[in-house]
């Protein structure tokens, strides 16, 4: 350890992470060189490089930064942390767009197969996966990990636990990103759907995972106010289940230490039910819980109420945690899964419709008194909407998960627009409104560029959505009904390829729709760019305000 | 005390509130999963499952790389419609030996659980290479790289091993000879090709993509698909024994 002044040390942190970094620059450099197959090489020397610059990153800030560390309050003020959550914001914006990219992309190939281009790494089989974790993982969790920080600071008036670990927790997180998403090109994949990275990849997210739920617990734990918020209980019920749900599902046995392919410890039937716990939980937890987290603190924020109900956020959340981890086994209905539990898995699902709807409400009511901002705040009415969305979705669900409209909804393009009204409509429009409050606040400036643009942003988006999924609707029905037809003699009256090609022109307004939702993810880029760049900034560092309750 | 100010310990608690979510968690996921473990009934009892030749083994392993999952499903529900578009319902013991499954969710493209036998070999390489030589209105991706790419057979007994590892019943002569069974399967004049059908009954044995020479990873997708939901004889499978 060296020493620059007289009181100037490494803390523990610093020492042991520059270790650590150092040894696996190693580790990864030997595991390059003795690997089995090129993407395996390829990961291997990624992470060796980026150890490599992670120790080198720290050792620098290290000999840079003065002998104390940043004290956890100035003035009797709490010092927020912002560094890491800019950092996700902004990936959270780049990944977006390269997630709904990707997603027009495949988008067009099944309405113009050629766009395959019949290499391996164009072709829809890589490249849904590429989407899916995209959007699903590097935006929705950059979200997340970004609005966490930014609430879990505020509303515990302490500054982020840890002096080295926030920057591991957004770094490490996407660095699993890129390691995920370029394995998928190459054809690294386990092939569970929303739980495709390989084991190695998987390694790495438990740690940065665990380092994750313990910067923001310690946080909590730190807090200067007596009672925990309400968005806080559903980040944490999200970070811990999320923990729970991808160790329940991704134990795999790698063929070799050098080598990425493995084989799943689950078999068959155990597997899928495996498989669908884990991945309508991801739904449950990731994408619902987490947002409704950033639900309860945005809009109130943002409309200057206080939540609705108290007590019924205590209800919402105890019900919908304790009913979403049954209702995985609606996916598997009519499959070789036993019937018991699918009538459970469809059962809990129709449950599950009133603490859905109990957040929805608490959400939209929150808005008493304060209706009239939707008419000039552009920003309220996003998160307003993507509530209204989330009441749609929560709705249309639970419809899905009765067995006879299962038995017509599976397998077709309506559970494709089912979960674009829950990822587009509810995720997209929270986080987008999210950002909308989270950059000018992080940045100190005292508005947004332009809330004219937000406005063409939401408008465009929503007809994106609209059409979007609509098309799926009609496509998904007509080609249930399609698979069912019977002629008259009692024969099926279709052939498969003819239910294909009456998708045509319905993948022609889906995708229609995904570009419009781009083109205001781009707008919004444009603005959120223009904000950091060109906006007034803030005189007074505005006092937090009292978390509302 | 109500119960709202008792629900204050958890408010004002973070450990007894993370207690709390596990507790809360953990009960459906281990009411629904742990039963399939000792459950008899979910596995129904049927001859002819057996565990994959290297040769399908690698082509699964190519199915999987490829994410065909997400346009196929393999999971033939009991529909009037589906059983006379696709055949018998699909058992739970039939991906008994799947790690991991690959039911599917979406149907871009039709079930695969009994395409094997359907179609001959060529029409497969075929349309695999390009599908709208055979089928116009395909929305399928071609994959002309798959018969230019040689399959490494000297690493499959290390998947046999980490199969069974994982459960699956491989026996100590299967490993042993994994290679030679590899190779042999997609070469009808291979002098292993008995041996090999008696370590695997119902293999079929052919050269798969048309080619001579080291099986290709066309060779083995084809002896994959070939064979899916061939198994089990239901002309001989008693569903009265299994009903549950």
């Amino acid at each position: 350890m060296q020493q620059v002044q007289s009181t100037k040390w490494m803390t523990h942190g610093e020492a042991g992470l520059t270790l650590f970094f150092t040894v696996a620059a190693f580790l990864c450099a030997f595991a390059a060189a003795k690997a089995l197959d090129a993407p395996f090489a390829f990961h291997a020397s990624l992470a060796a490089v980026a150890s490599g610059a992670a120790a080198f990153a720290i050792l620098n800030r290290y000999f840079d930064r003065p002998a104390e560390l940043p004290p956890q309050e100035i003035n009797g003020k709490p010092n927020y942390n912002l560094g890491p959550i800019k950092f996700a914001s902004f990936m959270a914006m780049f990944w977006g767009i390269a997630g709904f990219t990707v997603g027009l992309l495949i988008a067009c190939q099944l309405a113009w197969p050629w766009l395959n281009f019949d290499l391996p790494w164009t072709s829809f089989g890589r490249l849904r996966p590429l989407h899916t974790s995209a959007v699903i993982f590097a935006f929705g969790g950059n979200v997340l990990i970004a609005t966490s920080f930014y609430v879990v600071q505020r509303t515990c008036r302490a500054r982020l636990a840890g002096d080295l670990a926030p920057w591991f927790v957004v770094l490490g997180y996407n660095f699993f990103i890129l390691v995920a998403g370029t394995g998928y090109l190459l054809g690294v994949t386990q092939s569970k759907e929303y739980a495709e990275p390989e084991w190695y990849s998987d390694l790495w997210l438990t740690i940065v995972w665990v380092v994750y739920l313990l910067v923001f617990l310690v946080t909590v734990i730190k807090r200067k106010e007596p009672h925990i918020f309400v968005a806080n209980w559903f980040y944490l019920a999200f970070i811990v289940t999320i923990a729970v749900l991808h160790l329940g599902n991704n134990p795999a046995l790698p063929v070799s230490v050098f080598g990425s392919k493995s084989y799943v410890a689950w078999g068959g039937v155990q597997d899928a039910m495996f498989q669908w716990w884990y991945g309508h939980n991801a739904v449950g937890f990731f994408l619902t819980a987490g947002f409704l987290a950033i639900m309860y603190y945005f809009i109130p924020k943002r409309a200057e109420r206080p939540i609705y109900s108290y007590r019924l956020s205590i209800i919402h959340f105890w019900a919908l945690i304790f009913l979403y981890i049954w209702a995985g086994p609606h996916h598997l209905h009519y499959t070789a899964l036993p019937d018991w539990a699918q009538t459970l898995g469809m059962t809990f699902s129709i449950m599950l419709w009133m603490p859905s709807w109990g957040g929805m409400i608490n959400g939209l009511m929150t808005l008493s008194g304060a209706w009239d901002k939707l008419r000039t705040d552009p920003v309220l009415r996003m998160l307003v909407v993507s509530v209204a969305f989330y009441g749609m979705s929560t709705f249309e669900g639970p419809m899905m998960s009765i067995k006879v409209v299962n038995s017509l909804s599976h397998y077709t393009d309506w559970t494709i627009g089912h979960v674009h009204s829950g990822a587009l409509g509810w995720v997209g429009f929270v986080s987008f409104g999210a950002l909308y409050c989270l950059v000018p606040w992080l940045w100190g400036r005292k508005q947004l560029y332009s809330l004219k643009l937000v406005n063409w942003h939401f408008w465009i988006s929503t007809i994106g959505i609209v059409l979007y999924i609509s098309a799926m609707w009609v496509s998904g029905i007509l080609q249930g009904l399609m698979w069912r037809a019977y002629t008259s003699l009692g024969f099926l009256e279709y052939s498969f390829i003819e239910t294909v090609e009456a998708m045509h022109p319905f993948y022609i307004i889906r995708a229609a729709g995904g570009a419009l939702f781009l083109i205001g993810s781009l707008i919004m880029a444009y603005n959120l760019w223009m904000t950091v760049r060109v906006g007034e900034v803030e005189v007074t560092t505005p006092l937090a305000l009292q978390p509302a309750e | 005390m109500s119960f709202w100010t008792r629900h204050q310990i958890f408010e004002k608690n973070s450990i007894i509130l993370i207690a709390g979510i596990l507790v809360v968690i953990a009960i459906g996921g281990l009411v629904e999963i742990t039963p399939l473990f000792y459950l008899k009934s979910t596995i129904e009892v049927v001859d002819g499952v057996r565990p994959y030749t290297p040769l399908e083994l690698a082509g699964r392993n190519i199915y999987v790389r490829e994410g065909c999952y997400l346009c196929h499903s393999q999971m033939i529900r009991p529909l009037r419609d589906e059983v006379e578009r696709y055949g018998h319902f699909s058992l739970a013991a039939e991906s008994m030996y799947d790690h991991p499954f690959q039911w599917g969710s979406k149907r871009t493209g039709p079930d695969l659980a009994r395409v094997g036998a359907k179609y001959s070999d060529e029409w497969h390489v075929t349309h695999l290479t390009n599908p709208r030589a055979i089928v116009p209105q395909s929305v399928m991706p071609g994959y002309p790289f798959l018969a230019k790419t040689e399959l490494d057979p000297e690493t499959i007994a290390d998947h046999l091993r980490t199969n069974r590892a994982v459960g699956v019943p491989y026996t100590d002569e299967q490993i042993a000879n994994a290679v030679a069974d590899l190779k042999a399967q997609a070469d009808p004049d291979n002098a292993g090709t008995d041996a090999l059908t008696k370590r695997y009954p119902k293999a079929v044995i052919r050269n798969f993509d048309g080619k001579g020479g080291a099986p290709s990873e066309m060779d083995a997708l084809v002896a994959y698909l070939q064979m899916l939901g061939t198994l089990v004889d239901f002309k001989l499978y008693n569903e009265k024994a299994n009903l549950r």
